[in-house]
């Protein structure tokens, strides 16, 4: 992989991260949150990829699986506990729930 | 062959940046989600071809098509999940929002007006019968 090329990519990808973690500092609501530790964690995804193909490390593949399969269930876990009743300060507005 | 792979790498990170980019910019949760869910995993997807074309060795390329594999079979479903508990938990739509299917009907603007003034109808016709 040309030197340049990777660079660009991870470079993108860390500003992207960046955008990412100013989305999960503002986040108004908690679904909000989720949704910006989803991208994070595929943008990680990505910058595993990178780092595998230029430094030749396959094995950094299984940790982008293992990051794949965690923010899955962390995404389903968060999302089934917004609907069962979490607290009532994380939700947006309580008495407006619809 | 090598540089087909680097230039799909490289939009691929370029479709993340969008995701990422998209996810400040949007006004609302499910415009958010619009952004992220189909250019993140898009992005994530072409970066994991780039991947499994640049390495030569079977067992590298089938792990990379797997999480690809993976990730275009979890990502909407995690969408999916996430879009209905933050709609159920209130986030507040786009004032631009045209179509809202899941508002229930008392709650709609033009029905509860509806609604209103045929209870407030009811009412005026109950009252002359009694």
């Amino acid at each position: 992989m040309n030197p340049l090329v990777a660079m660009l990519i991870m470079g993108m990808l860390v500003l992207a991260l960046a955008f990412a973690s100013i989305r999960l500092f503002l986040g108004p609501s908690m679904a909000d949150r989720v949704v910006a530790l989803e991208v994070i964690a595929s943008i990680l995804i990505g910058l595993l990829a990178t780092y595998a193909v230029y430094y030749r490390v396959p094995q950094a593949l299984d940790v982008a699986m293992v990051l794949a399969l965690t923010g899955f269930l962390a995404a389903i876990g968060v999302s089934r506990y917004l609907v069962r009743g979490g607290r009532e300060e994380d939700k947006e507005s309580g008495e407006d729930a619809r | 062959m090598k540089l087909l792979a680097d230039l799909i790498m490289l939009s691929g990170a370029v479709f993340m940046l969008l995701s990422a980019i998209g996810a400040v910019r949007m006004p609302d949760l499910l415009t958010r989600m619009h952004a992220t869910t189909k250019a993140g995993a898009f992005g994530a997807g072409l970066m994991l071809v780039g991947v499994a074309m640049e390495f030569t060795e079977l067992s590298v390329m089938v792990r990379a098509l797997v999480i690809l594999v993976f990730i275009m079979l979890t990502s909407p479903v995690a969408a999916h999940a996430i879009g209905h508990a933050g709609y159920l938990t209130g986030a507040k739509l786009w004032e631009g929002t045209l179509k809202d299917d899941l508002q229930s009907p008392a709650r709609r603007p033009d029905a509860a007006a509806a609604g209103a003034s045929r209870k407030r109808s009811d009412r005026a016709s109950d009252r002359p019968a009694n």
